[in-house]
């Protein structure tokens, strides 16, 4: 066999192969939304969002305060985890640059980026929930705000360093102090960037259930405290899942279909986003 | 300090007419005041010796090129002259570099220098905002105009830059979907917006085409009216079109510094000649 003959075939083999690793992955992909789709859209019913978790055994459907819950925590997670990943991304990328301590953060915020999230939802239990006595939503927002930030770090890093340098330098030689060169420029620049960084850490924490479990727990009742334990969509699922109730079963594939249109958008969102940031440059 | 106070230190200092200081241009010494005096200026990039006590004097209301080859130190003295390298950490400077009297290299306050120093640098720098905005964010660091004042300000500093025509039907849209000439003409505008008593150009028309090119050679003409003027460029030709005054620079000194037709049509160093008839460089 000449070489060009054979430099054919494996470029032929090795076309087949990956191709077939990347239908392997889609596949699951759209067997998971197939599923979800199928199982979910049974249980679609409009009191899902109008009323309160039923008891098991019935009829009756309703999600209501698991949706409020779930939006409850994520905001107020949003609150606590952007400003902070934010100001720390910011910090990396234009005051520390590629010193050892921010090398270091970056190392250590990378380890945080991939920590299993029960040990998160244990920490908080340690912090808080166990010194309150109590299960209480802020604590279930404080666990995800600690598995979002390292996100919003890095993305916020990584964005404000793709802001080219004579950009930096075109406002401070117009004698701009760095705080307002950083305010209302770079972070402008990078805007579309940090936003994609914030809706991919939501898009994460949003089906987190490991850290609710020892945080905010659940409630069967509508509730909006921040000091009480507060339903949520991924925690209604885990639990009405696993019940042997044929309305629970119902809800949990209702909920879980839900919750994947829900990150659906936000990629969507994140991607768009991004996309009209490339137009930029 | 708000440009408007500024104006009143613009003094002129007429040099003592009998001996021409040394770095001064031959030639054509004491038809001007000095604005920018460097003396026995020594920099340094961590343990590179980048200018080697360099003295210059830079004449008010003058254009003032310099050239010579890449890495000669043409870009750092410029970049002495509003104290650019104060961003990063090991590049240091040594000597003196007076302007109007005062000794910058020893002031504490790079902002304030900067407010009379502005610079355009070799890529276009627009701001991800919108035209009107690029204007606006320099002046609002100094002055607080009402709506119709700063209106007229940004008109004012366009038509200056010769850009208003091309762009008063788009002032609210984006800085970025200009051309590169457009765009460089932005820059000058935006730094002739807060009054800069010295406008500094870093190779501002290397990325740009010979039409918008120039455009900006017939603007820097008609800024020494108001600026004064200087301007490193790898262009000789540019140097003897739109300069009064050239330099030339080789391995961090300077060479030759006389007005520009005597430079390049009798220069007394024969490195001088052999760099301007192409023999390197």
């Amino acid at each position: 066999m000449g070489v060009v003959a054979r430099r054919r075939g494996v470029d032929v083999a090795s076309k087949i192969l990956m191709g077939a690793a990347t239908v392997v992955g889609v596949i699951f992909l759209f067997w998971i939304l197939w599923t979800t789709l199928k199982f979910g859209i049974a249980g679609m019913h409009w009191d899902l969002f109008t009323k309160d978790t039923p008891p098991p055994g019935t009829d009756s459907f309703g999600l209501r305060n698991a949706f409020v819950g779930s939006l409850t925590l994520l905001a107020v997670s949003l609150l606590i985890g952007v400003p902070i990943g934010l100001m720390g991304g910011t910090w990396l990328a234009e005051y520390a640059f590629r010193s050892r301590t921010a090398n270091a953060v970056r190392f250590l915020n990378d380890i945080m980026l991939s920590a299993p999230s029960i040990e998160i939802g244990l920490f908080v239990y340690a912090i808080m929930v166990a010194p309150m006595g109590h299960f209480s939503a802020v604590s279930g927002s404080v666990a995800l705000a600690v598995l979002m930030i390292p996100i919003i770090v890095r993305t916020t890093d990584e964005m404000l360093t793709l802001v080219t340098s004579d950009m930096r330098e075109a406002a401070i030689a117009l004698g701009a102090p760095t705080w307002v060169v950083i305010t209302k420029v770079t972070w402008k620049a990078a805007s579309a960037g940090i936003l994609t960084g914030v809706l991919i850490g939501l898009a994460r924490i949003s089906g987190e259930t490991a850290p609710l479990l020892f945080t905010a727990l659940s409630n069967q009742f509508y509730s909006t405290s921040l000091l009480q334990p507060i339903a949520s969509i991924p925690m209604v699922i885990f639990q009405f899942a696993l019940s042997p109730y044929a309305n629970w079963q119902q809800m949990a594939w209702a909920a879980a279909f839900i919750a994947v249109l829900f990150v659906l958008l936000l990629s969507l969102v994140a991607r768009w986003l991004l996309g009209r940031t490339q137009e930029l440059k | 300090m708000s440009p408007d106070q500024s104006q009143g230190t613009r003094m002129v200092k007429i040099l003592p007419p009998a001996k021409a200081p040394e770095g001064s241009p031959s030639g054509e010494a004491g038809e001007s005041a000095v604005k920018i005096a460097a003396r026995d200026l020594n920099f340094y990039y961590g343990k590179f010796h980048a200018l080697k006590n360099v003295s210059v004097e830079i004449l008010q209301n003058r254009v003032t090129a310099f050239i010579g080859p890449s890495g000669c130190g043409k870009s750092t003295l410029l970049r002495t002259f509003n104290r650019m390298y104060d961003l990063y950490p090991g590049h240091r400077a040594e000597g003196e570099v007076i302007l109007d009297g005062e000794n910058i290299l020893a002031s504490k306050n790079g902002a304030q220098l900067r407010a009379k120093v502005g610079m355009v640098f070799q890529k276009p720098t627009p701001f991800p905002m919108s035209i009107h905005e690029n204007i606006a964010f320099g002046i609002r660091l100094y002055e607080r105009l009402s709506r119709g004042e700063m209106d007229a300000r940004v008109r004012h500093v366009l038509t200056k830059a010769n850009l208003w025509e091309e762009v008063k039907d788009k002032l609210n849209q984006s800085a970025i979907g200009l051309s590169g000439g457009q765009q460089q003409r932005l820059c000058i505008a935006r730094a002739l917006a807060v009054n800069p008593e010295v406008l500094l150009l870093d190779e501002p028309c290397s990325a740009l085409d010979p039409i918008s090119t120039a455009k900006i050679e017939d603007l820097l003409f008609e800024l020494r009216e108001t600026c004064t003027v200087v301007m490193v460029t790898h262009n000789m030709q540019q140097a003897a079109r739109a300069s009064d005054y050239t330099a030339f620079m080789l391995d961090g000194t300077l060479i030759e510094y006389s007005g520009t037709t005597k430079l390049f049509t009798t220069p007394s160093d024969p490195r001088t000649e052999a760099y301007i008839t192409g023999r390197f460089g």
